[in-house]
């Protein structure tokens, strides 16, 4: 029952794990052993049914509308994905339609994803790195008051902001357009990004720090010479966080974006597609996963700093 | 100007993208050197350089927006009279709203709930075994699916075709109960399980968030407490009761609570899966539609505040309970 004597999974796989147990990996083998001894009640047949049981639920819906995405419209329509071994026919059709189809044109849709999602990373991390460094490492007056002000903003629900935003940039002119995504996307990321960010600084050796102030650096040049090398990992975390948020969500780009083909991304357009052809499952599977699979790439790929940023936004608080 | 906010062909519009992100590493160097050449800036200068622009974002569209909802929430649909606490009268009376506030009060209760009992399970069964990693990313990866893909995938489980003649299920819910010999059931439709049958999405993506804190935090137990324990001759169930949950009660508390704010601001599910019909909309998405189709800007605000103010009583138990905590260590 010990880790070594598993197969070894791909190792994308293989990384979380590492994280977890970096900090007692000394004693791991020892502590793997008599866990195992420990556990031995606990690891009957039932609960290791439990566990087969939850893991199913949680793959079986994906991996059944992934098989569909690939069937042909009219076994979609007839008969259960389930069904594909008595009736074996699959095609890049529905992919084709879903893309490029006049109707639904979702490549248009995946490039404003992209559009969307960089700036509305890269900004508000820049801006969450810059205040994060005043709060942990320049000293001045009302440093405290002002931090907890921008760290209890994170229970500002979108919600309450929304309608003034809008109407303000319709003032402006500019509603409807890229800007106002990046722009609201960022200011709603500030809060949680400068408290995570913030939290990784502190982490920081203040003698590092110090001795950089002693050679006569300022504070521009010790906050790129010395601590933003450091703070890659952090960064990436907090990139994955956000990259996420941005690509999946859908209430601002609905609210800012409206339906339109210039600027909505998928998730709007999907969101559409399943109100207006809620029973075409030949589109809306294929569509589903368009959206997902660059997530679903980021996340595999990067798993191991999603994690450890999860970790630092909630437990160490 | 034109240029600048009318995109349509893929070139342009990823053009604007890198015109946007120069225009910001821009601004931002020019201020930075700035600090940076200057001798003997005063540091308020050098605080604004790197607080200010931050600073003004989070005004201009948190606070200042905030405050302005929370008087629009007190005059009339068109925004132009006052109307006192009207909407929120309305909005707490009306059956149609009552509904509202029971279904949201279900999603709150349960999918935190839930959705932490079963990663604390699954954490709990599949720590220290051969398979950890794998199956841990599998009830993870929800958590990458937007929640309309994941309003999608459901949707498909979901789907009824009437059992009559040569037709065949296609959702996979529905080909069980047709197994079990059962009719098969309008889970999106029928009142008022139907809402129960939403919450399970949110459960089903917010289960790998609660699994991989807890997971993390039971790693960190320390073996001179398990050991002790299992010296005692605590087993199994015993060992989950009294020296598992315990000792991570702290990071229980954040999962509860931090899936509790997520569900209760949740709207795609409801939005992509019934539109709020069949009585299961929530405030969430009720702030939606009062604000964006019924054109209806007070109550929409209304419904937001109300929202905002079901956040609170979970952040104050939130942070009650870290400062409970840190006071026993």
């Amino acid at each position: 029952m010990t880790a070594a004597s598993a197969p070894l999974p791909p190792a994308s796989l293989v990384e979380p794990e590492e994280v977890d147990t970096t900090r007692k990996s000394t004693k791991m083998s020892r502590a793997d052993a008599r866990a195992a001894a420990v556990k031995g009640k606990l690891s009957s047949p039932w609960t290791s049914l439990i566990a087969i049981l939850i893991a199913i639920v949680w793959t079986v819906p994906t991996f059944g509308l992934l098989i569909t995405s690939f069937r042909p419209r009219s076994e979609i329509r007839t008969s259960g994905w389930w069904t594909l071994p008595w009736n074996f026919e699959l095609t890049l059709e529905n992919y084709q339609e879903a893309l490029f189809g006049s109707s639904t044109s979702l490549a248009t849709y995946f490039v404003n994803s992209i559009v969307i999602t960089l700036p509305a990373v890269i900004i508000p991390i820049a801006l969450a790195l810059l205040a994060a460094y005043a709060f942990a490492w320049i000293d001045f007056k009302g440093r405290n008051i002002l931090f907890v002000a921008v760290f209890a903003l994170q229970v500002v629900p979108i919600q309450v902001t929304l309608i003034p935003l809008l109407s303000q940039y319709v003032d402006w002119g500019i509603a409807g357009s890229f800007w106002v995504i990046w722009l609201s996307h960022s200011i709603f990321a500030l809060p949680l990004a400068i408290y995570i960010l913030h939290n990784f600084m502190k982490d920081i050796p203040p003698s590092l720090v110090e001795a950089a102030r002693m050679d006569g650096a300022g504070h521009v040049k010790i906050f790129f010479q010395v601590l933003m090398p450091l703070l890659t990992p952090a960064i990436a975390s907090f990139a994955i966080f956000q990259f996420l948020w941005v690509w999946n969500d859908l209430l601002v780009a609905l609210t800012f974006a409206g339906g339109t083909t210039d600027v909505a991304p998928l998730t709007v357009r999907l969101a559409e597609l399943s109100g207006t052809r809620g029973s075409q499952w030949q589109l809306l599977s294929a569509g589903a996963f368009i959206a997902l699979v660059v997530p679903l790439i980021v996340f595999l790929s990067l798993q191991r700093y999603f994690v450890r940023g999860l970790l630092a936004g909630s437990v160490k608080g | 100007m034109d240029w600048f906010i009318e995109a349509d062909s893929v070139g342009h519009k990823f053009a604007l993208m890198f015109v946007a992100i120069l225009l910001f590493v821009g601004i931002m160097g020019a201020i930075l050197f700035g600090i940076d050449k200057l001798k003997r800036v005063p540091i308020w200068v050098v605080v604004a350089g790197f607080l200010g622009p931050t600073l003004i974002f989070v005004v201009f569209g948190l606070v200042y927006p905030g405050l302005n909802t929370i008087k629009l929430s007190l005059y009339d649909a068109k925004s132009k009279n006052f109307v006192g606490l009207d909407n929120y009268v309305t909005a707490f009376t009306q059956d149609q709203f009552q509904t509202v506030l029971r279904n949201t009060m279900l999603w709150v209760v349960l999918v935190p709930i839930l959705a932490t009992a079963i990663g604390l399970i699954y954490a709990v069964l599949v720590d220290r075994t051969r398979y950890e990693s794998l199956a841990k990313t599998l009830i993870f990866l929800p958590m990458s699916i937007s929640l309309v893909g994941a309003s999608i995938i459901w949707k498909f489980v979901y789907e009824y075709k009437p059992n009559q003649g040569n037709i065949q299920q296609i959702g996979l819910a529905n080909q069980i109960l047709v197994w079990l010999g059962l009719e098969p059931y309008q889970f999106l439709l029928n009142q008022p399980w139907n809402t129960f049958f939403l919450i399970a999405v949110m459960i089903w993506i917010q289960a790998g968030f609660a699994m991989t804190v807890l997971s993390a935090a039971i790693k960190a137990i320390p073996d001179d407490i398990t050991e002790a324990a299992r010296l005692d001759g605590l087993h199994g169930v015993g060992m989950f009761r009294f020296i598992t949950v315990p000792s991570i009660r702290p990071a229980l508390v954040v999962v509860i609570t931090t899936i509790a704010m997520g569900t209760l601001k949740v709207f795609d599910i409801v939005r992509t899966m019934t539109g709020g019909n069949f009585n299961t909309s929530v405030v969430a998405y009720e702030f939606y539609t009062q604000s964006f189709r019924a054109q209806q800007a007070g109550l929409g605000a209304a419904l937001a505040v109300i929202l905002f103010v079901l956040v609170i009583p979970i952040i104050v138990y939130n942070v009650r309970q870290l400062r409970l905590s840190e006071e026993i260590r």
